[in-house]
């Protein structure tokens, strides 16, 4: 998905919009993209990340500026890569696509009808481009003979008052519904794929699909389904699943694969539905801070990054350490985290077994506490902590594994 | 991750270091391990662009692709792979002993003696991280159903004689490591990780270099910092001071260091195959200093970044070396004697190769085998390490204390009274012992060996830390117990509500006996022949 | 979504269904498929399906193996057939080293037997999967009925398929799937994958087979039905089987004004109350928690409820009340709870209130539960606790009413959790994904939200 420009929706949404550019300052707004998906697919509790995003602020540059870069890149080999495999797949008429295409809505293979490309003004602006590709899309659904491949649409989704525009690899129209194509360069191999992989591509192509029921239902005149499993079956919408296309075992041949991406789509639905509760989160802000990252004519920052940082540390986050994989900020949050003492930095999944016990201090300070036996606090309501009491219970286990100190039981 | 695990690193975050998870080794280790360190070219799947390997720490080998995408060139590394690899590999199928064994004959019944080779030792590979050995098993799919030019249709590209053959080990190795408790191939990543406890999460301990900065911070660091800084740290040129353990390299190391020295040997090759083509053999021998400084080029550039790893790997081994090995490691070790051993076997029968995907059978006894070998695992972990046994203790699975009574009591209900003795122990270990539930005591070689002493839950009392139990086997045949069957009085003794012995698997058909629900038998279909699309382009 | 014919009333439409399985099964067509598969939601009247097929099978002139998944269920379909089809020779195989209870022994025809030679000639011989897998037999039985068929696993149908010709699957899909500890990532996608459920693997092998579906679900009230169904069935709607009026729960002691007090008669009227502490993060054996479950269940039975419903009307005892949590350490402190609130527990001294685990709660039925949320004040969701079939059976074994315990914070707790699952390719994709059935549950829940302070 490529970054394209938010541009606010009219109506009540102004002054929020309003505010969001604020704190982004003049810098060119990013839109959501598949970096943004992932990171709130991988962490829908941080408000840090929610704001961030919201106010389309460069989260690359932000973590430049900070001190601790993202150590995300592409190397030139992975690049050179997928740009042939794309090229592979636009030969022939884009023969390679189509005939999986095909097999996976059990068509037959000499489908008739040769495949039709609009031209869809890849040159305009987002808001003409999304334009074109409903109108597009609605041509190609009323021949439901006809194979039409919409190749980089522009598609229009409402996030928290705004509109995002999104971009797709390639949508397929036929039979008067639409099916998004998403061309991935991990490749498949013996028909397996490498799950983690696949689960974001499914979980990008949600958003895709759900920007097209919101154009197909807003066509029709009716409501968005409330159920997130019901598949409408509306002039144009989409199939709930998508076809992932992907360089075969060892090779550079195209495989196509159809993914169900109906639980990503619930998912999705409810997460961006979230985004909307982005008012609340500004207004915890204090005032003057925010993330300006442009600099005046001679090149000195509008924002020094000690007042960056400080604007960062106003907006509560979430970390945990796959945020080093997800999001731009990831490191440093983690030394934000360090420095906070959180146990989260040791991954999300420790605090389950520690209760209330935020930090590191706290939970060695309870494990230093004299190992309690059985018959001490019983009392459920005034007694200490359980994860207090497990810790120090843990502790003398583990001193005496290591001889630190007697035999438990022996006394 | 157990509350035990999650203390250590705890005290890992305070004390800047790393923290013991076990009092003993629990893997194997070869007196001569082979360490493997692959590097991969990206975009390509699993497309090779360079190991280091060696038994000797001092005398790593290099072999390289200089272009990863040149066919002739990946096999040229690939035989040049065999050709360090496959020595090692063999060279312990010869030393072999005879074990004795009895086999029964499927038509009479009868019982006959028989003996079988298994190999006294067996190779041990050691790769940085488990990305590593998902690598391998990458290079093993993709080079074991090559064709050769020994093959009676070779086809268009046949590959070097040996290389099928080490795509066949490789499959064979990849695949005992999804065992638990298989020391044939393990990443240092996963040997130090059930060892020791670093102060930062799974995710992060996954990078060598920074997972061994909790074991040896430089003065003044502490782990966090260290590891930080073999993460991120960066020379002037941009480039990680610390390059990532692999297979996957730096992006940027790929774009500034790697790209420029490929596209150097790419106008080397490319002025050689000019002058030749002009029979211009004076610019041919200047191409061909071009193309070999080229590839020197290469080899220094890769040998810089294999370096800090190969040296890692070898810190790892140092480290585990300082355990004392686990008291059933041989015995664990002796399984994966008779895997190798049975590869070895399957080869000199010449038959084919693993298939790409198992068959119904083969899934579910790989399966049940998985399975049985974590439940033994696990108990042989917590027989051997009083830190694992913690774990247990920990969880209500097991507890230890004090004995402060044993009562003579007796079963009269048959023909002849057998013991039937209480033991009342004191412990501060809270277990999930519910009335009559079985427990199993461990037993020390010295108190009569692993054999199971069962017993089962007579009497819990939490306020006063006691736990009475009545014991149900081990005593021996005759009315009283035989003396040292029982604990006494001041002994200190463990019981777990686990049982100590690994129950067998139930049988499963043979391939040809698949049932209708599972599809029928496997069609009788050949090997497939590798298509064109099976090749890296 | 599936059409249902909501014009029938409930017992013919579940008469019909049965009929039609019953057809398949015992007079199949020729080259009719080898297996049945009967996809049956909580309490649709499955054992009374398989107690009924297995007498038409005798009558038809056959012999029938019938395979179970633990003792306990081998235990209680040997138990029903003995009673209700007395006319039945049976054979309960065990494995030498678990000897059934002494309940199994009082029914005359019924033979207990480690060794399936002593039993063969029975009509039905009846044992759990892991101990058919080990029997050698020389005559495969031609019928055979596999219960609680989704949560037996593929690799153990692998091993028994052998000893039937045809076969009747009968189990809920909506319940735990069966599960290992090791990785078996490289057969995923695969038919056959061993760790998958046993009908999975069959239905993709045989593809012919049409799953019947019991549409009525004769546990679970009317104010429970369409929940459950909605949140855990999304594409296989079933319906209860009893109207609004028909359960009643009274209670004899009035109300003391307390938050207990306050759920128990939210949940005698409206079947379901989420007794909601204060948002706290805590251990899994949260004392607050587990003394409110204890709490609950001792005015339950303080209060001396009745239990009206269309099979008339009983006192609300100690055997019919149950706690579900999802861990067993809760269930043992829940327990322990109970012991010393004087509430008797221990089944073999009397009638005693159910604690347990989800896992172990599959197939069983009570008139009201108490059930542990498996999310409360967990400071993180794991994949273990949005299990949707752990949610699934804690919140469907009730007859009349389910008071859920738990603290404040779900629905945070559950919006903030990353969504990052891996996906396989070419495994289907089951539905309700536990994320979006707990939402569902909870917002339901929270209509009848009564808080503890
Ligand atoms: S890295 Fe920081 S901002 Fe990004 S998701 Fe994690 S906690 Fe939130």
């Amino acid at each position: 998905m490529n970054v394209s420009t938010n541009v606010p929706s009219s109506g009540h949404a102004e002054p929020l919009a309003q505010r969001l550019a604020e704190l982004r300052g003049p810098a060119p707004q990013r839109s959501l993209n598949a970096r943004s998906l992932a990171a709130l697919a991988a962490n829908p509790g941080c408000h840090r990340r929610a704001v961030l995003d919201a106010a389309g602020v460069d989260k690359s540059a932000l973590a430049a500026r900070l001190g601790r870069p993202a150590p995300f890149g592409q190397s030139p080999f992975a690049i050179a890569r997928g740009v042939i495999f794309e090229s592979r797949l636009k030969a022939d008429d884009y023969a390679a696509l189509l005939e999986p295409l095909r097999a996976h809505l059990g068509v037959p293979a000499d489908g008739g009808a040769p495949v039709q490309v609009p031209d869809l003004l890849h040159r305009s602006g987002p808001a003409v481009r999304a334009d074109r590709t409903v109108e597009a899309l609605a041509r190609a659904a009323a021949d439901p003979d006809a194979w039409t491949l919409l190749d980089h649409p522009m598609l229009r989704l409402d996030v928290a008052g705004g509109t995002a525009y999104l971009e797709p690899d390639a949508v397929v129209v036929h039979g008067g519904r639409c099916t998004v194509v998403e061309i991935k360069s991990f490749p498949v191999l013996d028909g397996g794929a490498d799950p983690a992989k696949v689960g974001a591509a499914a979980r990008q192509a949600a958003v895709y699909v759900l920007a097209l029921q919101q154009a197909a239902a807003a066509l029709a005149g009716r409501p968005l389904a409330t159920d997130p499993y019901t598949e409408q079956r509306l002039p144009g919408s989409p199939r709930s699943s998508v076809l992932l296309v992907c360089p075969k075992d060892f090779g550079n041949r195209p495989t196509a694969v159809a993914v169900d991406v109906r639980r990503e789509l619930a998912t999705t639905r409810r997460q961006l539905g979230q985004m909307t509760g982005i008012g609340r989160l500004l207004a915890e802000l204090p005032a003057g801070a925010d993330f300006d990252l442009a600099a005046d004519e001679d090149g000195v920052p509008t924002r020094s990054a000690e007042e960056l940082a400080a604007s960062v540390e106003a907006v509560p986050a979430a970390y945990g350490p796959d945020c080093l994989s997800t999001c731009e900020l990831g490191f440093h949050c983690r030394a934000r985290a360090r420095c906070g003492d959180r146990v989260e930095q040791l991954g999300r999944g420790v605090r389950g077994e520690l209760g209330s016990i935020r930090t590191v201090t706290q939970a060695l300070a309870a494990a230093a506490t004299e190992a309690v036996t059985a018959e001490a606090t019983t009392d459920a309501e005034t007694g200490p902590d359980e994860a207090a009491e497990r810790l120090a219970y843990a502790a003398a286990l583990r001193a005496e594994a290591l001889g630190r100190i007697p035999v438990a039981g022996r006394a | 991750m157990s509350l035990l695990t999650t203390l250590a690193r705890l005290e890992a975050v305070r004390s800047g270091r790393a923290e013991p998870l076990a009092t003993v080794r629990h893997r194997h280790l070869s007196d001569r391990p082979m360490v493997v360190v692959p590097l991969t070219a990206a975009g390509e799947a699993g497309a090779p662009l360079a190991v280091m390997l060696g038994t000797d720490r001092d005398a790593p080998r290099l072999h390289l692709v200089p272009q990863p995408l040149n066919r002739t060139l990946r096999f040229d590394f690939l035989a040049e792979l065999a050709a360090d690899l496959l020595p090692y590999l063999e060279s312990f199928a010869e030393d072999v002993e005879q074990i004795e064994g009895s086999e029964k004959d499927p038509e009479t019944g009868e019982k006959t003696q028989v003996f079988r080779e298994l190999c006294a030792d067996a190779p041990q590979l050691i790769v940085p991280n488990g990305a590593g050995v998902r690598h391998l098993a990458l290079l093993g799919r993709s080079t074991r159903f090559r064709r050769t030019v020994e093959d009676d249709e070779p086809g268009p590209y046949p590959a070097p004689v040996r290389v099928p053959l080490l795509g066949r080990w490789l499959t064979h190795l990849t695949d005992r490591a999804q065992v638990p408790g298989t020391s044939l191939l393990l990443s240092m990543t996963g040997l130090l990780a059930r060892h020791w406890a670093t102060g930062q999460s799974h995710l992060e301990d996954q990078h060598l270099a920074a997972r061994l900065a909790w074991h040896a911070p430089p003065r003044g660091l502490t782990g966090a910092e260290a590891a930080e800084r073999a993460e991120s740290a960066r020379d002037d040129r941009g480039q990680l001071l610390h390059p990532p353990a692999g297979p996957a390299t730096d992006p940027r190391f790929d774009e500034f260091v790697l790209a420029p020295a490929i596209a150097r040997y790419d106008a080397a090759t490319a002025a050689l195959q000019h002058g030749v083509e002009q029979r211009d053999e004076a610019a041919a021998e200047r191409a061909r200093a071009a193309v070999r400084t080229a590839v020197e080029e290469l080899r220094e550039v890769l040998t810089a970044v294999l370096l800090p790893t190969w040296r890692d790997v070898w810190h790892g081994l140092d480290l585990l070396r300082t355990l004392p090995p686990a008291g059933h490691l041989a015995e664990r070790w002796t399984g994966d004697r008779w895997s190798y051993t049975g590869h070895r076997d399957r080869l000199a029968a010449g038959e084919p190769p693993q298939p790409r995907q198992d068959d119904a059978v083969t899934a579910a006894r790989k399966l049940a085998q998985r399975e049985r070998e974590q439940a033994r695992l696990d108990v042989q972990e917590a027989l051997d390490d009083p830190l694992a046994m913690a774990g247990h203790r920990l969880a209500g699975e097991a507890f230890s204390g004090v004995v402060t009574e044993v009562v003579p009591d007796y079963d009269t209900t048959g023909r002849s009274p057998k013991p039937r003795p209480l033991v009342t122990l004191r412990t501060a270990d809270r277990p999930h012992a519910d009335l009559g539930r079985e427990a199993h005591r461990v037993r020390s070689e010295a108190e009569g060996g692993p054999a199971a002493q069962k017993a089962e839950i007579a009497a819990v009392d939490p306020a006063g830390g006691t736990i009475t139990l009545r014991m149900l086997s081990g005593m021996g045949r005759k009315k009283e117990p035989e003396p040292g069957s029982l604990p006494e009085p001041g002994d200190l003794v463990t019981f777990t509500l686990f049982e100590l012995t690994v129950r067998q698997s139930a049988p499963l058909p043979e391939p040809d006996d698949t049932p209708w629900t599972h599809g029928g038998p496997p069609g009788a279909a050949p090997v497939p022949a590798p298509s064109v699309s099976e090749e890296w382009e | 979504m599936a059409e249902m014919s909501t014009e029938q009333a409930p017992g013919a439409a579940a008469d019909a269904a049965v009929a039609r399985i019953l057809a398949a099964t015992v007079h199949p067509p020729a080259g009719a498929p080898r297996g049945v598969v009967v996809d049956s939601p909580p309490g649709a009247g499955k054992s009374t399906l398989v107690v009924r097929a297995a007498r038409e099978l005798v009558g038809a002139g056959e012999r029938l193996m019938i395979v179970a998944q633990t003792n306990g269920q081998v235990d209680d379909l040997v138990g029903r057939l003995a009673e209700k089809a007395p006319e039945l020779t049976i054979g309960r195989l065990h494995a030498a080293d678990s000897r059934p209870g002494p309940e199994v022994l009082k029914h005359a025809n019924v033979t207990l037997s480690d060794k399936v030679a002593d039993l063969v000639e029975h009509d039905v011989v009846v044992s759990t999967s892991a101990k058919w897998q080990w029997v050698r037999a020389e005559a495969p039985w031609r019928h055979a009925i596999v219960d609680e068929a989704y949560q037996m696993r593929s690799d153990a149908l692998l091993a028994v398929a052998r000893l039937f010709e045809r076969a009747l699957f009968v189990g809920d899909p909506g319940q735990l799937d069966p599960f290992t500890v090791v990785g078996t990532e490289q057969w995923a996608g695969l038919s056959y994958d061993p760790s998958s459920s046993a009908v999975v693997t069959m239905l993709a092998h045989n593809p012919q087979i049409e799953p019947h579906r019991l549409p009525v679900s004769w546990r679970l009230p009317a104010s429970a039905a369409p929940l459950i169904s909605r949140a855990f069935y999304p594409y296989t709607p079933f319906r209860s089987g009893t109207g609004p009026d028909d359960r009643r729960l009274t209670a004899a002691v009035r109300p003391d004004g307390s938050a207990l007090d306050a759920a128990i008669d939210r949940a005698a009227e409206h079947g379901w109350a989420l007794l909601e502490l204060p948002a706290r993060h805590t251990v899994r054996t949260d004392p607050q928690a587990v003394a409110a479950v204890a709490a609950t269940v001792r005015r339950l039975l303080e209060r001396g409820l009745t239990a009206r419903s269309e099979q008339g009307e009983a006192p609300l005892t100690a055997d019919r009340i149950a706690v579900g949590t999802a861990h067993r350490d809760q269930a043992a402190a829940v327990r322990a709870a109970l012991l010393t609130a004087g509430v008797p527990v221990d089944q073999a001294a009397g009638p005693a209130v159910t604690v347990d685990t989800a896992n172990r709660l599959q197939g069983r039925e009570y008139d009201v539960t108490v059930v542990l949320h498996p999310l409360s004040g967990r400071p993180d969701a794991t994949a273990f606790h949005l299990e949707t079939g752990r949610l699934c059976v804690l919140a469907s074994r009730h007859r009349h009413a389910c008071i859920v315990v738990a603290r404040a914070g779900i629905g945070e707790l559950l919006d903030e959790h990353p969504s990052t699952e891996p996906v396989q390719l070419g495994v289907p994709v089951t539905f309700p994904d536990g994320w979006e059935a707990n939402h569902q549950v909870l917002d339901h829940l929270t209509e009848h939200r009564i808080r503890l302070r």
